[in-house]
This record gives C-alpha cells, structure tokens and sequence, in this order.
C-alpha cells in the first residue's frame, strides 16, 4: 500500500496541483518539461521500479493536456509484463491511451495479452480483455481469438461480457472469424444477467453484419431467445437494478430491438414471429420520458425495417405524429429522422403530417430546421406543390441569412421539378429572387432565362415584374442579372405595355426609366464583372430598341471605355463604335436573341451537375456550368458573343428558323457569314463588324469561347473558310488597336504561320496566302495569348494514317523570361499521346528563341473524329507561378 | 443566316480533373460530348459511362477518418468517441474507440467543443460532426459528448451520458470537475467498465459500484 501512487500526499497529486496553479501557458509548459525530464531518467536509470507506474500515471496526465509523451511507450508494456495488478492496470490504461492499432509497438503486447487472458485472477482477464477490445489490431485479433472464445464459456459475468465484447472488435476486425463465435453468442443469450444479455445481442448484430451464414444461424436459432428476453424486460417488474424512469433497462430494450431489425429484415417468417412483441412494445411503453421515447423510436424503426403488418406500421407511423407534436426538440427531430426513412415504405402516411412538418421549417434549432427542409423536399407532389412552395416562400422572408441558402435551392428545385405552368413558375422564381437573389445558384437564374425566353406570351409580363421588382430589391444580384437581360432583350414591351395578362396592373414606364434601371444596376458597388457586363450589352441593346436614348447610352457605355476591367472596357469600346460608327446595321446586330433551347439546357444542366458533384465548385474557365447555357449569359465573355452571333438572324431570316431548330449547325452559319458576306457586296462593312466582334471575345482572360466556337468549323468546312472571311476585312483597323492579339490568333488558327509573325496582318496575309493544306508539313497555331505562342507542326507517317507527329514550338512574346517551363496536353480517350522532353525549360525573353518539344499522336478512330486536344503551360515569371489553358482543336482534316 | 452560339463541343470535366489528369500527364481519357451526336440529348452510352467515371475519380474529401477501415462493408454503428470537456474546452477524458492521429484528436476536441458550447439550451442535445453525429448533454459546466453514427439512436445516447453521470456522481459522491482532474484513471475505470469496444457492457449503476469496489480493494 506504500506504494501506491495514488494515495494523497505522492507526487501525481502534486504535479496535477503544480500543473494547475501554473500562471501562464509558459509555466505550465516549465513545469511538464521538469516532470517529462524526469520521467525520463527514471526511465532510463534501473532500480526504479517501483516508480514505474506513478510515472506511467504522470504521463498518462501529460499527455492528456497534449504534450507529446511518446517515450513513454515502451514503458507501458514493461508495467504489463510486470506481476501485479496496480502495475497492470495503469500498464494497460496507458497502453489503450498513448498506442492505437496502427503502432508497430502493439505487436511486442501481443504476447503479455495471450497470459494475461490466460490468467488465474479474473481481474487480471478482464484487464487484458478491456485492452483487447478496445485496441486490437487484425494480426492481433487473429492471434487471440481462441483465448476470447475459451473466456466466453467462463462462468464470471464479467468475464463473459467483457469477452463477448472483445469478440465484437475481433469480429469487426476479421469477418471471417464470425463463423466460430456464432454458436457461443447464441448461447449466450440465455443467460439472465443483463450485462452479459447485452453484451451477446451486440455481438449478434455484428456477426449478422460480418456473415450471412451467421445472420441465417441466428435467424433460425436466437429469434426465440429475443423475443423472450424482450418479452421478460418488458413485462418485468419494478427492478431497481436496471431502472431508468420507470422503465427496465431501456438500453438492453433497444438492443433487443435493433437486432430484431437486422434478423427480420427481408426475411418474412422472423418478422412474423416478432410482430406481437412490437406490437406491445409499441403500445405499452410510456412516451412521457426520455428513455420511454427511446425504445419507442428504436421500435418504430425496427417495425419500419422488417417485413411488419400493415396494421404494425400504422402503429408506428402514428408513434411519429405523436413525436412530431412532442414539446421535446429532441424527439421532434428523430421524429423527422424517421419520417424520412419511413417515406419510401408509407409516402401516404408520412403526407398526413405535413402541416407539422413544415412548421419544423420554422424551427429556432437549425438541426430541426435542416431534417424538416430535406423532408419536405421529399413530400412535394404534384397536388400539394403550390401550398407547399407558398409556406417555404413566405419563410424565405424572415429566414436566417444562413438557412436561407439551403432554403432557396430547395425552393427552386422544387418549383422547376413541378411546375405545370410557366405563370406560376415564374411568379415563384420572381419571389424567390426578390428575397434571396443573393442566394440563387446561377443555374437556376440561367433556367429562368430560358423559361422566359421561351414563353413568348409571358416575355412582357416578365419584364414588366422584373422592373418592378427591381424597384424594390435592387440589391438582390441575380434579380438584377435576370431584370437587366430581360429589359435589354424586352424593352419595349416594358414600355408599351405589351402582351397584358389579364390581372396584370398597369405600370408606366418610359424609356429613360428603363435605362436608368439598368445604369443603376451597373452602377451598383455589388455588381460583379457578369453583372457589368450583362447591364452594358442590356444597354448596347436598349440602344437600338429606343433610338431617343441612343445618345444618352453612349455616353454611359463610353464612360467605362477607360474601365480597370478589361473585359468592360474592352466591350465599352466596341460597343461604342456600333452605337455610333455603324447605325446601318445596328438594328439588325442588335435584334432580339432567338429562343433558347430549352430541352438542351436541361440536359447540359442535368450532365453538369452530375460532373461537378465531385468538383466541389465550380471552376470559371471550362466548368460545364458555365457551358450550360446555350444563351450564353453564363460567362461575360460568351454573353456578347451570342448577341453578336444572333444578329445575324435577321440579315437572312431563311436560315435563321432551320438554325434556330437544329442549334448544331452554327457553325455552317458562322462560315456562312463569309458566305454571304462574298455575295452580297453591299453590306461588307456589317461583315467586318461582326467578324472583328466575334473574334474580339476569343481570347478574353481564361476564356476560350471563340475557339470553342470556331473549332467545328474544321470538321465540317474547308480550313481555309475562316482566314478567307478575315482577309476581307477592308478596314477594321479601328478595332485593331484594341483586338490586335485576339484577331490574329483566330484569324491566323487554321493557316501556316512562320512562329516569329506577332504582326497582326503579317499574320493575316500569310493566312490568305494559303490556299490548301501542305500534307507533308502543315503548321497550326495551336495557342496564342499575349505572352505565348504555340506553333504545332504536324507530320504524317506514310502507312500509318492514325499517326500524327507534332513538332511543337513554344515562343515567348513578352520581355521576360520564362522560367520553369513545362507543357502538358490531354486528349480525348480515343486518342493516344506520347510526350517526348521538351528541348529546354526556360523560353527566351521577346521571341529571340524558343523552346520546341516533339509529341506523338495516335487516333483510334481515324476519319471519323477529328484531332483534339487540351494544353496546359505552366511557368515562372521572374519567380511567380503562371498557367495558361487552351483548347486545340483547329487541327487540319483528316489527322 | 444565323449564327447560334451552341456548345456542341464541350469538355465535360472541371479544372480539378484536369489538374489530376496533367499533373500526372495521364493523357488517357476525357470526355467530349460529339458535335456529331445530333442533338445533345443524345449522348451515347460511351459519352456517359466518361461521365461517371469522371465522378469516380478521387476529389479531396474531407477527411473522415471516423470511420475506421472496415473489411465489412456496412460501418458498425458504434461509439466512435467520448469526451468530456469544460467551457473552456479543456479535455478532461477523451476516449477514442477509433484509431486517430494525435493531432487529430485535438482537432476534433476543438470542434466538438466549438460545436456545443454555444448552442442554446432549448435546441437538441444533437449536432452533426462531420459525418458523425454528436449527442451530448451539459451538466453544469462539463459538456459530456458521444459521437455516434448518424443512424443510430440519439436518445438512447442521451440516456448513456446520464447513467455515466450518475455512476461517476455515486463513486465520487457529489461528483466536481475537479474530481476528475485528480482522478482521471479512475474515471477511465469507470468508463471501460461501462463502456468496451465502443458498445455498452454494463447497464446497472450498482454493478459497476460494486465492481469498482472490488477493483479500489486491489489497488
């Protein structure tokens, strides 16, 4: 009794006291690395063995404050090893809390357990199985899983449930050992003591997880066992033991009942034999209490499980209303738990408590308030949708900013899965937006778009409750986006008055009304650059449809000409010169956009989603939720490009209804332009337009829209269609100054460029120099930014048609150097690539040189898909990190 | 003529899968959705089977390392861990019946604690932790948390905390925090008598009294 290190007045108690009397966190620190010291020496000088365990107790308290205390380690098993008990004991305390399975140490315990569990003194036993159980490594489990099984047949209670336990960590550890405790588990369960009762029916469960056999062996040997047990604990009287508010052991009950579950599910003949026990169980356990209401949830959930009676599972269903009215917020959210699960088995049932459940929206407790949401998300039918949305939308108003995000997605997801008409659909989104536009994805206000775009008969009111709603919630981001590009596509139906519905109140506004809503919007310090740009194209539209206002646009549009964001000011300049250089074909270039197709947004929409769930968020550059949109609001840089490209609708309304039905032929369309463009002679100058704009996008940061766009072209037209188009441009040389880089990587893409030709119409002329395809060695520019280009030259094995040799030349058009080089490429599956080393990875400064690396191509699908390519260069500029992406796809036919 | 902005060429992957396809010049596989196919609609199976193996492909997770690595593929429901903590957040026993890092550990009793110390009374005793769940109870100023699957049954959890409770409240008679500062080894007794391997053992207050009666006897 001397010594023990525990009785008052030895040194864990003071160290404790030392350690909280500590001041500061630097003295206490002081104080830990003294005693860790010393701990130390104790450990490595001999003869202190008796010590041994008060500092293992010590270290055990150091490291429980989060101090590393790893030299300890070896010193827990040496106190195994030792005879006694207290050595024993805080051997293995501090073996389950400074080792886990993962170390290698463990092994070296192996041993020390095996006698332990051997032991002659039942406390030593149970110290070794407590430890096993709670830290056994597989090998470990393995090793000693015949001592368990032995100790499961002792005759001490505490032996046994500690064994039976062990047995579950051996048998989570190694499923294929369930085979051998499967018939000692059963058999325990005919046992009376509780411990050991609860014990085995957790050991069942697992067994039933880790083996069919052993859930078949216990289906047919243990379901009596069970039902008797509950029976026995339910019945029993007033038993002080295992009394928890008046009810018998509610853990053994709940035990019982999650094994029942496992036994009876989708077996017809087990559930049958449980259906009087939970039916009882259901009816006579008290609800008032916390433990009552436990078995009473376990109950329900074991009844939703197996194979019940109907008349079973109305019981249960009506357990849950009884939960769901519960005062308890705990109970009401297991309620909602499991009126989730229960939904697939009785849809019916779970609709009557509806009102109930929607009330739980409303919940103070966010844990409620997110089981309820996901719950009625799930109730929502085609019958019941618009009550539904109408409670959610009023909430919206008064929701936590925070819940509000959850909230609106599901708002909007379940107004589009079930709206019946386009009204209704639209109505909802105009609230949604109102009060939580700040919230709403962007493919959802991008669904919106094409909805209205495509309901011709609602476009007016629309933007009429758009205005107005912009009006009152001018600060919600996507009303805005949504307000703005209907009144740039609508405007004048915002002003006359168009297309009435019937309820619809009247408003009055003017035309400078209009442009100030979206001058405002512009103007807001939350816009965003989409938001920007999406009020300027609004406004180049607006332009058109009010000619009065022209002027007035074109002094807000140039005030932006010297705007920080490129992409702004860049529009402001071409937007201005069509305001005011090319009134001939400004109507026209500036018509309304044709419908959007809205079955092809929803299955881009649909596959986007699918792709992005594991991408976490979306990226800006190529994410297919910015692809989506066939409209093109999704990017700022597609966003022009579309009206751009619709313009052209009207200059030939022949092919605009054949473009309009089949979206894929654009490209035929795009080539067309050039087409036209020859014939008729008398507009060249809208041609030129059109093309210089088209290609001012291409190459917008990060972006590449026009190369996407354009790279069809190759697959369907001769190459040499789009430098033809670009070399007929009579003077575009106004908007050369701000396009130079853009224009002569598209019109130079699909012609052979000598590397070194930065100029503009050096490039130009080189590409209307070329009238056919060299097949020995044509040369593409496969990227082009304003710091690099890539020169790929290609080569074609005889006899090998699938076989593309690529030269490729990188060739810096900056003034620094870039450092760290590297190029990489990825191709679509049916192609393969080999990389061969680059020359060097350091690209000269200013084209004096350039870096060249020679790659391998094989397409396996020659003559029916064309050459691909993705290509990402990565390098340093005066030590700072770059990357550059680019699409290639302006390879020749034919590779 | 009209020229309709149509994304018939698209790479359906996100910047991610592209990082992961670069980064190991895996020039295998993405997927492109065919101008040829008439209509987006279309999509051939190939086109979808590129799709879901895009999904397939590691992402950064957060780390769940809760659920420990199961040869069986339903996970056990059991306790994944105890702790029990002050308003300040100072651990006074943490039992980890899963294997976790050191560093870890202390991660999750920092969010733990972060997660239940402010919560209002009223609320539920429930907070979802990753993708655990936390059942825990305040007594005074010590927060008693058990992380448990997110199926299992909270309110019998509930009723664990307070047995323990009650078992530590009868051996210390009038339990304190302090109690359990100074004897900490005992509490861990305590609780490895009640709880083993992540399930229950023992539910009777007086059986694990009595129990450790017998064990004080052999120290």
């Amino acid at each position: 009794m001397a010594l023990n290190p525990f009785s008052s007045g030895t040194r864990l108690r003071d160290m404790i006291r030392a350690i909280r009397a500590s001041k500061t966190a630097a003295e206490e620190r002081a104080v830990v690395r003294r005693e860790c010291a010393a701990i130390r020496t104790a450990i490595s000088e001999r003869g202190q063995e008796e010590l041994r365990h008060r500092n293992m107790a010590k270290l055990m308290f150091i490291h429980m404050l989060g101090y590393p205390t790893h030299f300890g380690q070896m010193e827990c098993l040496k106190l195994i090893a030792a005879a006694g008990y207290p050595e024993k004991r805080i051997g293995y305390l501090g073996l389950m809390l400074l080792l886990d399975e993962r170390q290698e140490v463990l092994m070296l315990v192996t041993n020390s357990l095996k006698q332990d569990l051997n032991h002659s003194n039942p406390f030593i036993v149970g110290l070794a199985l407590c430890a096993l159980g709670n830290i056994c490594s597989a090998e470990m489990a393995r090793d000693l899983a015949p001592e368990v099984e032995k100790l499961l047949r002792s005759r001490d209670v505490n032996t046994k449930k500690k064994a039976a336990l062990c047995s579950v960590r051996i048998v989570r550890k190694v499923p294929d050992l369930a085979e051998n405790f499967m018939g000692l588990a059963a058999s325990l369960l005919k046992e009376k003591h509780h411990g050991v009762l609860i014990s085995a029916v957790q050991l069942c469960t697992e067994l039933c997880k880790a083996s069919k056999d052993a859930l078949e062996y216990l289906r047919k040997n243990c379901i009596e066992g069970l039902v008797r047990i509950l029976r026995d604990v339910s019945n029993s009287s007033y038993a002080p033991e295992y009394d928890v508010a008046g009810i018998s052991d509610p853990f053994l009950h709940i035990r019982v009942l999650k094994l029942m579950r496992m036994l009876g599910q989708g077996d017809a003949d087990c559930s049958e034999y449980m259906n009087d026990i939970l039916a009882q169980v259901a009816t006579k356990t008290e609800s008032n209490k916390n433990a009552g209401n436990a078995i009473l949830y376990e109950c329900v959930e074991t009844i939703m499980g197996i194979e019940a009676t109907s008349g079973l599972r109305v019981l249960a269903i009506n357990i849950l209303g009884r939960f769901l009215s519960n005062r308890d917020n705990n109970i009401r959210y297991v309620a909602l738990n499991i009126l989730m699960r229960a939904i697939t088995v009785d849809t019916q049932a779970v609709q009557r408590h509806r009102v109930t459940i929607l009330e739980c929206v409303k919940d103070a407790d966010a844990s409620i308030r997110k089981r309820a949401l996901e719950l009625v998300f799930l109730l929502v039918n085609d019958t019941n949708v618009k009550p539904l949305t109408k409670e959610l939308v009023d909430y919206l108003d008064v929701a936590d900013p925070d819940f509000k995000e959850d909230l609106t997605a599901k708002i909007c997801s379940i107004t589009e899965k079930f709206s019946q008409e386009k009204l209704w659909y639209l109505d909802q989104m105009l609230k949604v937006l109102s009060l939580a536009g700040n919230h709403v994805k962007d493919d959802v206000w991008h669904a919106l778009i094409v909805v209205i775009s495509n309901a011709s008969e609602l476009q007016g009111y629309a933007v009429r409750s758009l205005y107005t709603a912009l009006q009152a919630y001018s600060e919600q981001g996507s009303l805005l986006r949504v307000a703005v590009w209907c009144i740039g596509e609508y405007g004048e139906m915002l002003v006359n008055n168009v297309g009435m519905l019937e309820a619809e109140p009247p408003i009055t506004v003017t035309e400078s009304d209009a442009v100030d809503a979206v001058e405002l919007g512009f103007n807001r310090y939350s816009a965003d650059v989409t938001t920007r740009s999406m009020c300027l194209v609004a406004l180049l539209k607006l332009s058109s449809r009010f000619p009065s206002m022209s002027e007035r646009i074109k002094q807000i549009v140039a005030q932006n000409k010297e705007n920080m964001v490129l992409e702004l000011q860049q529009r402001s300049i071409e937007f201005g010169s069509i305001i005011q250089r090319h009134q001939s074909i400004r109507s026209s270039l500036l018509e309304r956009m044709p419908v959007l197709d809205e079955a092809a947004y929803l299955v881009k929409r649909a596959s986007a989603t699918q792709a992005t769930i594991p991408a976490y968020k979306p990226a800006s550059g190529v994410t297919p939720g910015d692809l989506k949109l066939p409209n093109g609001v999704a990017k700022p840089a597609a966003a022009p490009l579309v009206d751009l490209l619709d313009l052209s609708s009207d200059d030939a309304p022949v092919t605009s209804t054949s473009a309009t039905t089949t979206p894929n032929d654009f490209l035929q369309d795009l080539l067309g332009i050039g087409g036209t463009n020859l014939s008729t002679a008398g507009v060249p100058s809208a041609s030129t337009d059109i093309l210089m704009d088209l290609l001012s996008i291409g190459p917008s940061p990060s972006q590449n829209g026009l190369l996407d766009l354009i790279s069809p072209a190759q697959e369907q037209k001769p190459v040499s269609a789009v430098p033809q188009v670009v070399s007929l441009v009579p003077e575009p040389m106004d908007l050369l100054g701000s396009l130079s880089s853009s224009a002569s990587s598209s019109g130079t893409k699909s012609s052979t460029v000598v590397p070194q030709a930065a100029d503009l119409l050096d490039g130009l002329s080189a590409s209307t120099s070329v009238s056919g395809l060299d097949d020995a060695c044509p040369s593409i520019t496969a990227f082009q930014s304003a710091t690099l280009k890539i020169v790929f030259d290609l080569r074609k094995q005889l006899g090998k048609p699938q076989e593309t040799t690529i030269h490729a030349t990188f060739t810096n058009l900056t003034s620094t150097t870039y450092t760290d080089f590297i190029f990489q490429a990825a191709v679509p599956k049916f192609i393969q690539l080999r990389l061969d080393p680059a020359s060097g990875n350091v690209v000269p400064a200013s084209g004096k040189g350039s870096v060249t690396q020679g790659f391998n191509v094989t397409n396996s699908q020659h003559g029916q898909k064309p050459l691909a390519m993705r290509i990402r260069m990565s390098y340093k500029v005066n030590g700072e990190d770059r990357l550059e992406q680019g699409l290639v796809s302006n390879f020749p036919p034919g590779l | 003529m009209i020229l309709q902005y149509h994304t018939s060429e698209i790479i359906i992957f996100t910047e991610n899968f592209l990082d992961n396809l670069l980064r190991g010049l895996v020039i295998e596989y993405f997927s492109v959705v065919r101008p040829d196919a008439a209509h987006p609609a279309n999509a051939t199976p190939a086109d979808q089977e590129t799709q879901t193996r895009l999904i397939a492909i590691p992402s950064q997770l957060p780390s769940s390392n809760l659920t420990t690595s199961q040869p069986s593929s339903s996970s056990p429901s059991m306790i994944r861990f105890i702790l029990l903590q002050n308003r300040q957040g100072k651990t006074r026993l943490a039992k980890y019946y899963v294997p976790l890092e050191d560093s870890e550990k202390h991660k999750v009793e920092y969010e733990v604690h972060r997660l239940v110390v402010n919560r209002d009374p009223k609320f539920t005793n429930f907070v979802e932790f990753r993708t655990h769940k936390v059942i825990y109870r305040r007594y005074a100023g010590l927060f008693f948390s058990i992380c448990v699957d997110i199926t299992d049954n909270e309110l019998v959890y509930l009723e664990c905390i307070h047995l323990f409770v009650e078992i530590l409240d009868h051996f210390f008679s009038n339990v304190c925090e302090l109690d359990l500062v100074f004897n900490f080894h005992k509490v861990y007794l305590i609780l490895d008598e009640f709880i083993l391997a992540g399930e229950l053992q023992e539910t009777s207050k007086k059986a694990i009294i009595e129990r450790m009666g017998e064990l004080e006897k052999l120290d």
